[in-house]
């Protein structure tokens, strides 16, 4: 494997961060390093009010910590401006949110399309690839079909569909599951699964859902902002 | 894709989008609306200014200030030459509709006919009539009435000439010229208006000269009495062929028109026949300018002691007019920006707060701060683009309903009743200013609500319910 391959796609160094209400500090993140490699599928498990969300947050570049380093992709994203942020998270970042969060306006294929109009790729090879991703979910008949027609089980696989299509070098998932039926939670976790394994992607989600933490690689347990 | 996500999420909430275009719409139809009435009074008030008075009067210098109290000081020298050098220009020979010179004459009208003895003052004006029907056809903007032929003063060499309502009505003429709603006094006055009681002698004069020259077609005659350049006294009779009745009362009161010859002969007697006026009409308004410099570069040229004034200057009420009706204009597009502004701004705040976690979402894709802005932004202009071509489409047909409803009315500058009708509104600087004047003030209201969703931050806005 070359260094690039075994290289960590996420580095935290000392990271925190807390919340102000007022006068009241609340710490969410306390004093995190981690490092997440390539290619796995990773856990970020905890309670809830752990802090995980936050944690995921910052890796994904839109939170920003009060402290500590943050490396994606070895570029340390705290230096960068917020369009440069805005850019580095369009080419190397997908996200999978827990209430799918896809554009009620536009149809699933122009949802999947989206992110691929911010990297300004050429209208045909869009096509091509958003086609190719909407089949690999499973999703090629429902192509033209707004969220509001789709089940939530539809509408997560577009979402998926969504993070994967640019090619991303990291997928964050916020309780993709929390939102579905047993049956349906089970069905996203394995086309996760098949997808991370198919697309060579870091995926890392944030759960309590002990389906999918049985399918870790790696997985951080994180309790009142400490990993422990 | 902007526009697409722009136009899909106006759509979203139909009916709030249709009712805030449905404002701009109606922004639009007040102000073309308005614009399309204030069109047609300033092309009717100028085609009426244009047809009596042309667009350009040479005057010798001073006269506009001074002369119409003694018109007979200021008379232009050679007058013929002058307007054969104006003629034959060739800046000015294809700008001029008509030319043709006049004489005012200012003094007092007496009616000493019938048993009647009435005098007042009057002011005058020598006319050439061939001259004035040419210019009563002038109607550029398609504003003016129907062109009916008026052959009273059509006679270059006749006394025939016509007064105005009001003098008609102290001389004691309404009864023997049929005018309608024009009493006559209950006692017949031997004074009237503010002119001074007639010398006994030149009404005696007035009387042997009403006596030597019997009327012609049985139409009453007056007598015109004035001061000569020379200070004599001087007299003339003029056969009253009818009325022309003025807006303004205070001229109505003391209009009296007739052919220039008689005037000539009353101002100047003997003696060389000036005129106190050089009229010019032009083709197009948007000459007078180069015309006026024109003329003025060739007054200057041949050191003549004469002055230009335009149709403007010569009637300041044209002007008031204008600035009034361009100031209501402006207090109505004003409350129409100001209710444009405020229902867009709602419309926008509710659309921000309603799709906040959808900024977050799209914000964490990687859409940069400035393109959500531009996306919200958008969503403004299309409002305002949407509701401001419903709103030129409903000005067209409510013109056209309006222009076929058959209305009558009096506009100002008029004394006779005439269609109501509405200028379609072609003017670029109307219809245009209009709609790109609404589509700026919605995007500009949806500024702020953009700015509140580009600066919105991303966590925030993805944990928005």
């Amino acid at each position: 494997m070359s260094e690039q391959a075994t290289a960590p796609v996420v580095r935290l160094d000392h990271v925190a961060r807390v919340y102000h209400a007022g006068s009241i500090s609340i710490p969410a993140v306390r004093d995190i390093s981690l490092e997440i490699h390539p290619r796995v599928f990773s856990m970020i498990v905890g309670p809830s009010g752990s802090g995980k969300t936050t944690l995921l947050n910052m890796i994904g570049c839109i939170d920003v910590p009060d402290s500590g380093q943050i490396e994606v992709r070895g570029e340390n994203v705290l230096r960068l401006s917020d369009n440069a942020l805005a850019d580095f998270r369009a080419r190397n970042i997908g996200y999978v949110f827990q209430s799918f969060n896809l554009i009620p306006v536009l149809s699933a294929f122009e949802n999947v399309e989206y992110p691929l109009l911010l990297l300004n790729v050429p209208p045909a090879e869009r096509r091509r690839r958003t086609l190719a991703m909407l089949e690999a979910v499973g999703l090629e008949t429902q192509a033209k079909q707004r969220p509001n027609e789709l089940s939530g089980g539809q509408k997560q696989r577009v979402a998926i569909a969504r993070a994967l299509v640019k090619e991303p070098a990291v997928v964050l998932a916020d309780e993709p599951t929390a939102n579905l039926d047993s049956v349906t939670g089970t069905a996203i976790i394995t086309l996760m699964r098949q997808m991370q394994e198919s697309f060579h992607t870091s995926f890392i989600f944030s759960t309590h859902d002990p389906r999918l933490m049985a399918e870790a690689d790696q997985t951080f347990s994180i309790r009142d902002g400490m990993l422990v | 894709m902007l526009f697409r996500l722009a136009i899909r999420n106006i759509s979203r909430n139909r009916r709030r989008s249709i009712m805030t275009a449905s404002l701009v719409a109606m922004g639009a139809l007040a102000l073309l609306l308005f614009g399309a009435f204030t069109t047609y009074i300033f092309a009717g008030l100028e085609t009426g200014l244009v047809q009596r008075g042309g667009h350009l009067a040479v005057y010798r210098q001073g006269y506009f200030l001074f002369g119409p109290g003694n018109p007979a000081a200021y008379g232009i020298d050679d007058h013929a030459a002058v307007m054969r050098a104006f003629q034959d220009d060739t800046v000015l020979k294809g700008m001029i509709n008509v030319m043709t010179p006049t004489q005012a004459v200012v003094g007092i009208a007496g009616n000493f006919s019938g048993g009647i003895s009435a005098s007042k003052t009057f002011f005058g004006v020598g006319l050439v009539g061939a001259d004035l029907e040419r210019m009563r056809q002038w109607d550029e903007h398609g504003a003016a009435r129907p062109y009916v032929p008026d052959d009273r003063l059509s006679d270059p060499n006749a006394s025939r000439g016509v007064i105005g309502r009001g003098v008609a009505r102290m001389l004691g003429l309404c009864e023997p010229l049929h005018v309608s709603n024009c009493p006559s006094p209950e006692h017949q006055p031997q004074v009237s208006g503010a002119a001074a009681p007639l010398d006994p002698a030149l009404a005696d004069l007035a009387k042997e000269d009403l006596a030597s020259q019997p009327a012609t077609n049985g139409a009453p005659r007056i007598d015109l009495l004035s001061a000569t350049a020379n200070g004599a006294p001087n007299i003339v009779s003029l056969d009253v062929a009818g009325i022309d009745t003025q807006t303004v009362k205070e001229l109505d009161d003391n209009y009296v028109a007739m052919p220039l010859a008689l005037a000539q002969q009353l101002v100047y007697g003997r003696s060389e026949h000036k005129v106190t006026g050089i009229v010019l009409q032009l083709h197009h308004t948007a000459d007078v300018p180069v015309a006026r410099a024109r003329l003025l570069a060739m007054i200057a040229e041949r050191h003549l002691p004469l002055e230009v004034r335009d149709y403007k200057e010569l009637n300041p009420f044209f002007v008031q007019v204008v600035g009034l009706f361009s100031l209501i204009f402006l207090f109505l597009a004003l409350i129409m920006v100001m209710i444009v502004l405020f229902a867009v701004v709602n419309t926008m705040t509710m659309n921000v707060l309603e799709r906040t976690a959808e900024i977050g979402t799209i914000r964490a894709m990687g859409v940069r701060r400035a393109s959500v802005r531009r996306l919200f932004l958008a969503e403004g202009a299309m409002l305002g683009a949407f509701g401001a071509s419903l709103g030129v489409v409903m000005a067209f047909i409510a013109i056209a309903l309006i222009n076929h409803a058959g209305f009558q009315w009096t506009p100002p500058g008029n004394t006779d009743a005439i269609p109501f009708q509405l200028a379609w509104p072609t003017r670029p600087a109307l219809l245009v200013g209009t709609w790109l004047g609404l589509v700026l003030v919605a995007t500009l209201a949806a500024l702020p609500p953009a700015n509140r969703a580009a600066k919105s931050r991303i966590v925030d806005a993805l944990r928005h319910v």
